[in-house]
């Protein structure tokens, strides 16, 4: 008893002493913490003071129309949300804002800019941020350095006009930009820029999952194939098909159309290219030079390009990574869907699609890994689920979402004729590819369906999503039905 | 001499503590001596770490809610905001409670607790924060392994925990991985404070302090690391340097250690 009242005593005391020491030692740091800086030197006097617009991918907020320097609050929150990376698949991204890529944010040179950093009490890890437009160490990120539930604050002055990228720089650096860290802040120059009619936010990053593309659930972030600069994805905005479908982005024939594109990385340089469109302006790594008449430009990894064009044909631009099995195997992909009469003098009417598909539009060099990791369906249901998760991977690219094709090239799955007439032989087609003359719903096609490398499990389950949809007959297409007719009809 | 113990006790807002220090021992495994390499703060040598004890479990609301019961000043009412800032205990609905959450949580690791709590509660019971090497050096073990720092299937599993974002209700201790030391959910429950969590950054020279050199950002990161691979330490020490003593964090919580010899006379 005597004893531990002893030790209680000695230790007690000392925790006073040490207390004390903590809290003169400590109770510093915390007032700085606490105090943000306001003494930001500036020689043009008090300034009017903003809250910043920001906007989540493809849109922009407005153009500025001040012609004074302003100060700008922007407030940019930090979370850790597991969303949708493809059809199927989930990833756990780490956003500025919510979304992959960070919001938008959009100031005029020499403003000053009071920069907020939330980061959600939720979130498992500390973040920061180095935003490229600020001069100055780190660009932010040692001033703003935010464990979890935290605020901080910072102000810089934006020197230099440009489209700059923003990202975290907390260590591992690489893996919180392949974890979706990353968004764009445009600086107008003095003098403004050029109205154009239409102005949206593409940036391309590359992701590394423990599966290959496709393979489906919640996909865990790969170290070996980031370190090898080996992404399963590279997409555009944040998950496949984010600007494709009713996604896609949309112009009037005759508006101009401005894009503003950034490339996260964390690892590739994008060759960005607008198929069927010629960029009538291109500010190069979005600095203030002007190039024009450009078809693919690069856009670097940590950088940024403005591309500038005006439309003048109806139908679907492709936007793409000319880097191109990029586009058809791994995601990248967009789509700028533009309305209007037809221009048969510019145009008359061939899809400018056609062009990638010798070039392999394939799966045919898909991982093995895909397939076992499928579930195997048990009833009609589930072949159609999951079978909808495989038309988007194989078919949907040439086929359209709602299996209606494209005229004159990929022929309709939706209230097909050929198909409800003999399942068997699409069944044929599907397992081993098809070339030469075909009718469908009156219209001739004559050109080449790759083999796909499907197992007899995925083709019963794609076949059954097809016949269960878009006005087709119904059904359901069995293990035993492909193995038949796989046998019977070799084309 | 009991009278002035009490006025010492009083001065100092002392602790409770015999209690504690009965059911303490039991739930504390021997970490056994050894050397590793830390990710910062060696130059690359390896360090060696003297055996030490270590809670079993992280603290849990229910043993937090028993300090609190015995020791008013740590009470959210309390508690200056110097040693706790206002997400103080954030996720109990009472003042010193977990409150209607209470089934849910009482086995759950406490979190949302500041660094000088933390050590107030360790000393309470005569232990005190692990240091970061010694952390370090526990959370190395895998089930089988002392050392599983280049085991690939554990590293994908810590690396993936870290990835995650936090659960609704923290699972409670005793369902977390258990390493080959018998220590509980050191990997896949909570970040944990230590006592020294900020030494990797902060130099005694300010000139270094604010050389970005020696802050985890960026690309700079990887100067002064032994080991630019090992992605899960880094997030780690990336952590712990976000801190300052008076934060708490949703999913950080704490354990207590204490040194080897110190058990030998305490169980006497």
């Amino acid at each position: 008893m005597t004893r531990s009242l002893l030790s209680n005593a000695v230790m007690i005391g000392t925790m006073g002493l040490f207390g004390l020491g903590a809290l003169t030692s400590c109770g510093t740091k915390a007032t700085n913490a606490a105090t943000p800086s306001s003494s930001l030197a500036t020689d043009t006097g008090p300034l009017p003071t903003i809250e910043a617009q920001l906007t989540d991918a493809p849109l922009v907020p407005a153009p500025i129309t001040r012609k004074k320097p302003a100060k700008v609050i922007v407030r940019l929150e930090v979370t850790e949300v597991v969303k949708k990376l493809a059809d199927g698949v989930d990833y756990t991204f780490w956003t500025f804002g919510g979304s992959v890529p960070g919001k938008f944010i959009r100031v005029r040179q020499n403003d000053e800019v009071e920069f907020h950093l939330m980061n959600h009490p939720d979130s498992k890890n500390p973040h920061n941020i180095d935003l490229h437009a600020v001069t100055g160490p780190g660009g932010g990120a040692s001033a703003t350095f935010t464990a979890p539930g935290q605020e901080t604050v910072f102000n810089f002055k934006v020197l230099n006009p440009g489209l700059y990228v923003y990202h975290c720089a907390t260590a591992p650096v690489g893996m919180h930009i392949a974890n979706g860290m990353y968004g764009l802040i445009m600086v107008e120059p003095e003098e403004g820029m050029e109205p154009v009619d239409k102005e949206f936010y593409i940036m391309q990053g590359d992701f590394y999952t423990k599966g290959g593309f496709g393979a489906p659930g919640l996909q865990p972030f790969d170290m070996e194939k980031a370190l090898d600069e080996k992404p399963s994805y590279v997409v555009f905005n944040g998950s496949v098909g984010a600007l494709t479908g009713d996604n896609a982005i949309t112009a009037k024939v005759g508006e101009k159309v401005r894009l503003f594109v950034g490339n996260g990385g964390p690892n590739l340089v994008s060759s960005f290219h607008v198929i069927g469109e010629i960029f009538d302006k291109v500010y190069p790594e979005g600095g203030s030079n002007t190039n024009t008449n450009v078809q693919t430009t690069l856009v670097p990894a940590g950088g940024s390009a403005i591309t500038e064009f005006k439309v003048d044909v109806p139908g679907n631009y492709v936007l793409v990574d000319h880097s191109i099995f990029r586009t058809f195997n791994k995601g990248a992909l967009g789509m700028l869907k533009v309305e209007g009469p037809d221009n048969l003098a510019i145009y008359s009417g061939q899809t400018t699609q056609k062009i990638y598909l010798p070039e392999g539009s394939t799966v045919q060099e898909m991982p093995k890994s895909v397939s076992p990791l499928a579930s195997v369906a048990t009833n009609k249901d589930m072949r159609v689920d999951l079978g909808r998760t495989l038309y988007a991977q194989n078919c949907q690219a040439c086929h359209q979402a709602e299996g209606q094709g494209i005229k004159g090239a990929f022929p309709p799955l939706a209230k097909s004729d050929f198909l409800n007439a003999d399942v068997n032989r699409s069944i044929g087609v599907v397992a081993h590819g098809l070339e030469g003359q075909i009718k469908v719903n009156g219209e001739v096609y004559n050109s080449t369906m790759p083999k796909l490398k499907l197992t007899d499990e995925e083709i019963a389950n794609v076949m059954t999503y097809v016949l269960n949809n878009w006005g087709n007959k119904g059904g359901e297409v069995s293990l035993d039905q492909v193995k038949k007719a796989k046998l019977s009809y070799k084309h | 001499m009991i009278q002035a113990l009490l006025i010492i006790t009083l001065i100092f807002g002392g602790c409770l503590v015999a209690q504690a220090q009965k059911s303490a021992p039991a739930a504390m495994v021997e970490v056994a001596g050894g050397t590793f390499v830390p990710l910062y703060g060696s130059n690359n040598q390896a360090v060696s770490v003297p055996g030490f004890l270590l809670d079993k479990y992280p603290v849990t609301n229910s043993e937090f809610e028993a300090f609190l019961a015995a020791n008013q000043k740590w009470k959210k009412s309390e508690v200056k905001k110097l040693f706790a800032d206002a997400g103080y205990l954030k996720h109990w609905a009472g003042n010193a409670e977990v409150g209607e959450e209470a089934e849910k949580l009482k086995d759950s690791p406490v979190v949302n607790v500041s660094w000088f709590v933390a050590k107030a509660y360790c000393e309470c019971q005569g232990k005190r924060l692990p240091t970061v090497n010694e952390w370090e050096y526990a959370a190395m073990a895998s089930e089988t392994k002392r050392n599983a720092a280049s085991d690939p299937g554990f590293y994908q599993r810590s690396l993936d925990w870290y990835s995650q974002p936090n659960p609704k209700y923290l699972p409670p201790v005793q369902q977390s991985f258990r390493n080959v030391y018998g220590l509980y959910g050191m990997i896949g429950l909570v970040w944990e404070w230590t006592s020294d969590y900020n030494s990797a950054l902060i130099v005694g020279e300010s000139r270094a302090n604010a050389s970005l050199d020696r802050q985890l950002f960026c690309g700079a990161g990887s100067t002064g690391a032994s080991d630019v691979k090992n992605y899960v330490a880094f997030m780690r020490y990336a952590f712990r340097s976000s801190l300052k003593p008076n934060y708490t964090v949703t999913n950080l919580g704490f354990r207590c250690a204490r040194n080897a010899s110190v058990k030998v006379t305490a169980s006497r």
